[in-house]
């Protein structure tokens, strides 16, 4: 036949299709790896002067050029723990309200507007969270909570609507959408008969769900919850903006304080020191290392789930 | 040598005829049922009496509504927002169809065995105790009681009693199956229902959950949908033959596999469809 | 026996019922709330202005964020034309060799897991020491690729996805003919998925589209019109974070407008997103 360009060449454009696409593949490894050295070389200055006392200091002062980690860290798990705390929870029972109990028309149109939740920018929630959700909290709730609770050093201080609860609650709301969706495909993905039985037996939904679907999704639940963790400690805008950028660590939950996130971009711009810079990419090498730990451990988790195969437990 | 279903069934019209005769009291009455997915007829104007500590079987081919029918028993359908029940179901002169029947309750009475062996994520024990915790306050010693003797029941004592605390899900499937059964049957129902339960099990455990419905049949009422007939001849006291939605004929086994009074029963016997 | 109390398992169910419905109406009402906010307090901020005028300083009238309009869809499209195609590569990759090289597929998978994870301020943080740093100042460029880097996963993973859905039999019987695989992913494959690829280019475009994070350590921002992608370059997003902590009422109301602009634009392209691939399920 005319034309023919025989099998030579297609072998050779083969070779290049996979080498091309391969190579693009290995750009994901390239930058991961990148980041870490990115950031290990321009933290020198900073590991360097501070050490591993550096995460142990809760010292920050841009004009003693004296910096440490301890109060961003703080504050960085402390957000991040009260999220967890409210969306664990919320995320799961409206999970089980879209599988279980709500009606199919219902949740088609819930399921989806909760998404929808999801796809909101964070800056946006960080809008919202400084201008609508702060003098709720400052006016209303914050002074509910000092009334009855005021005695627990959780809740001394004034009652500014930023700080530690507030951004802990905002991150909350971000990740409700995230886990619960994870959590929802976990529980459809329990056999129809496996819940029929339970029912056949006689047992409520609530029983069904606590005996039976809970435990069967558990594994996928827990993995959910991981990525959520990661999510909520690297978030940066929403809590930026009604965390109230105070280095000082204080126990209670009423009081500004910081993230790594939010100190980072608070200071960036403001950072002429060569030292001070350092320090500021330090902490981002300690947030890298933290979200980078959590992640491969849900996707080793993960992984593990997928492979034992169906079998629930 | 296999015989045929005809051969199995001369066999035991001879054996019955040497036993006592049978008190043939109605355990559950059907009438006039219909059942509909959506807007499409499944069950069409079935009428049926169960006789109490009796094996019914319920034949048919394939989407002729013997799982169907068989799951209006203990309404596991009002799972589905589609499907939906017409007629009266009475067990022991209550219609259980009625809104004002406890559903729980039901459950609790008549219990169920699926195609696929469904072991709860638990450990042995827990799967067996299920419907004791959930139904019952006992104590601690009363439940190991009442565990063993589900699993002595279920002829699985033996093979599973150093085994109690291991997942349910790490046993063979004749052995899930009959975890299943011992569940079931540890809250004392009154009839078991079961949905082909050995259509997806090897021959000797067949054979074992066949040899264990024969045993149990004096307790309870027992209800099994099959699509193998030879399983219908051995195992049941009255059969039912469904086709397209309708009882064809409901009689004796015996009579259903050597004398049936239907042309169509006779041709599914015979294995000219289905 | 002794039986539980019916009444109070099905009081107890009930109260779950009750409150996993409220979990979720719960859900609802923030989502009606921000969105409403942000409509109620950004209409005030939209007028033509907004989209024709340069930002004024605070106290005169008639500032607008055209300039940064431009911006975020100039950097936006950048981050595409680099993201997209490595990303659509690499997902071929992943879907089309892993038989072949399954170690390294399982790394390049697990790791693009990972890098979904990573926060977008430390790609920014990481995208400034390679490109500002040593250039000596910030640009749209280094803008561009650090939200490339953010959406290279994303496409990377929702591509394989989508390729894996298309059939064994199509590639199968296509190979049969004696087409070279290279044209059996591209003229069959990708048609066949099509829809799906586009989709999952949309929702990672959606993604980036609002991220400020990372912007902030590489585009900075820039009051100016820009007509080069190689210095500080407008955008919306940095500007929201700038103008909502200002004390200034009338840059916080632009911050609103931004917020509304930023708002129905990522809504926008994730509904068109989810509505092409429900399509494609059913």
């Amino acid at each position: 036949m005319k034309g023919n360009r025989g099998s030579n060449f297609h072998k050779k454009t083969d070779t290049f299709f996979r080498y091309l696409t391969a190579s693009c593949g290995i750009m994901i490894l390239v930058i991961m790896a990148g980041i870490f050295t990115g950031l290990v070389v321009n933290s020198r200055l900073s590991i360097e002067r501070f050490g591993v006392g550096f995460v142990l200091s809760s010292a920050w002062n841009p004009v003693t050029q004296d910096f440490g980690a301890a109060s961003s860290i703080y504050g960085t798990l402390v957000s991040t723990g009260i999220a967890m705390i409210v969306a664990v929870p919320l995320s799961i029972a409206i999970a089980l309200f879209l599988a279980e109990i709500a009606s199919p028309a219902v949740s088609r149109i819930i399921g989806p507007a909760i998404e929808l939740l999801a796809a909101v920018p964070s800056i946006i929630y960080g809008m919202w969270g400084l201008f609508v959700f702060v003098p709720i909290m400052a006016n209303c709730i914050q002074p509910v909570l000092q009334k009855y609770l005021g005695f627990v050093p959780l809740f001394h201080g004034p009652p500014m609507g930023i700080g530690m609860l507030t951004s802990g609650l905002i991150l909350a709301f971000m990740i409700i959408p995230f886990i619960s969706s994870v959590t929802r495909d976990v529980f459809d993905m329990v056999p129809a008969v496996i819940k029929e039985s339970a029912y056949g037996m006689g047992a409520t939904t609530w029983e069904v769900s606590r005996h039976v679907i809970i435990p069967y999704g558990f594994k996928g639940i827990l993995g959910a919850c991981f990525l959520g963790l990661a999510r909520a400690m690297g978030e940066t805008m929403a809590v930026t903006f009604v965390i109230g950028n105070d280095h000082t660590i204080s126990p209670s939950l009423f009081a500004a304080a910081n993230s790594i996130a939010s100190t980072l971009a608070n200071e960036f711009t403001e950072a002429s020191e060569p030292i001070y810079l350092s320090a500021l990419v330090e902490l981002g090498l300690a947030l890298l290392v933290m979200t980078f730990v959590v992640q491969v451990f849900a996707e080793l988790w993960l992984w593990m789930v997928n492979n034992r195969g169906e079998k629930g437990i | 040598m296999s015989r045929t279903v005809k051969q199995v069934a001369i066999h035991r019209e001879s054996a019955l005829e040497k036993n006592l005769p049978e008190t043939n009291r109605v355990k559950i009455a059907v009438k006039n049922l219909s059942f509909y997915y959506g807007s499409k007829t499944a069950l069409v104007d079935n009428n049926i009496d169960i006789v109490e500590n009796k094996v019914t079987a319920i034949i048919g081919p394939s989407g002729c509504g013997k799982s169907t029918h068989l799951r209006v028993y203990n309404r596991i359908y009002e799972l589905y927002r589609n499907q939906y029940a017409k007629g009266e179901v009475f067990l022991d002169g209550q219609n259980i169809l009625s809104e004002s029947q406890d559903i729980i309750e039901l459950r609790r009475r008549v219990g169920m065995i699926f195609q696929k062996p469904t072991p709860f994520p638990m450990t042995v024990f827990e799967n067996v105790a299920y419907g004791l915790r959930l139904h019952y306050r006992l104590g601690r010693a009363e439940m190991e009681l009442r565990v063993e003797r589900a699993l002595r029941a279920a002829a699985l004592w033996d093979e599973v009693k150093d085994l109690l605390n291991h997942s349910g899900t790490a046993l063979s499937g004749g052995q899930q199956q009959r975890i299943c059964i011992a569940r079931a049957i540890a809250v004392e129902p009154e009839v078991l229902l079961m949905d082909e339960p050995t259509s997806a099990l090897d021959p000797v455990a067949t054979a074992k959950i066949e040899d264990l419905i024969t045993a149990l049949k004096t307790k309870y009422t027992i209800v099994i949908v099959t699509h193998n007939m030879q399983q219908a001849a051995r195992v049941s006291d009255y059969t039912a033959f469904f086709y397209e939605g309708r009882i064809v004929e409901y009689d004796h086994t015996d009579t259903i596999f050597t004398n049936p009074k239907k042309r169509q029963t006779q041709d599914y016997i015979t294995g000219r469809f289905g | 026996m002794k039986l539980r109390s019916l009444k109070m398992r099905k009081f107890f169910d009930l109260a779950i019922k009750m409150a996993a419905g409220f979990s979720a109406g719960l859900g609802i009402v923030v989502l009606c709330w921000i969105l409403i906010s942000i409509l109620s307090h950004g209409f005030k901020a939209i007028n033509w202005s907004f989209f024709t005028n340069l930002p004024a300083p605070p106290g005169v009238a008639g500032g607008g964020l055209a300039n940064a309009i431009a911006g975020t869809f100039l950097i936006t499209v950048a981050a595409t034309l680099m993201g997209v195609p490595v990303g659509l590569m690499a997902g071929t990759y992943l879907s089309e060799f892993d038989s072949d090289a399954s170690k390294l597929v399982l790394l390049i998978r697990f790791f693009s897991n990972v890098l979904m994870g990573i926060p977008s301020i430390i790609v920014g943080l990481f995208v400034y020491t390679i490109l500002v740093r040593p250039a000596g100042h910030f640009s749209g460029y280094a803008g561009a690729v650090s939200l490339a880097i953010i959406m290279l996963p994303v496409v990377a993973r929702t591509t394989e996805d989508m390729l894996a859905m298309v059939p064994d039999s199509l590639k199968e019987a296509a190979l049969a003919l004696g087409a070279p695989r290279w044209k059996v992913t591209f003229h069959i494959v990708f048609r066949a998925a099509k829809s799906g690829l586009v989709t999952g280019s949309l929702l990672a475009v959606a993604r980036v589209s609002g991220e400020t994070a990372p912007l902030m350590f590489t585009a900075l921002n820039n009051p100016y019109w820009v007509f080069s992608l190689n210095r500080p370059t407008p955008n919306l997003t940095v500007t929201i974070f700038n103008y909502a902590m200002s004390p200034y009422p009338d840059w916080q109301q632009q911050a609103w407008g931004a917020s509304l602009l930023i708002t129905v634009g990522v809504l926008l392209l994730s509904v068109l997103g989810r509505l092409v691939i429900r399509e494609r399920k059913s």
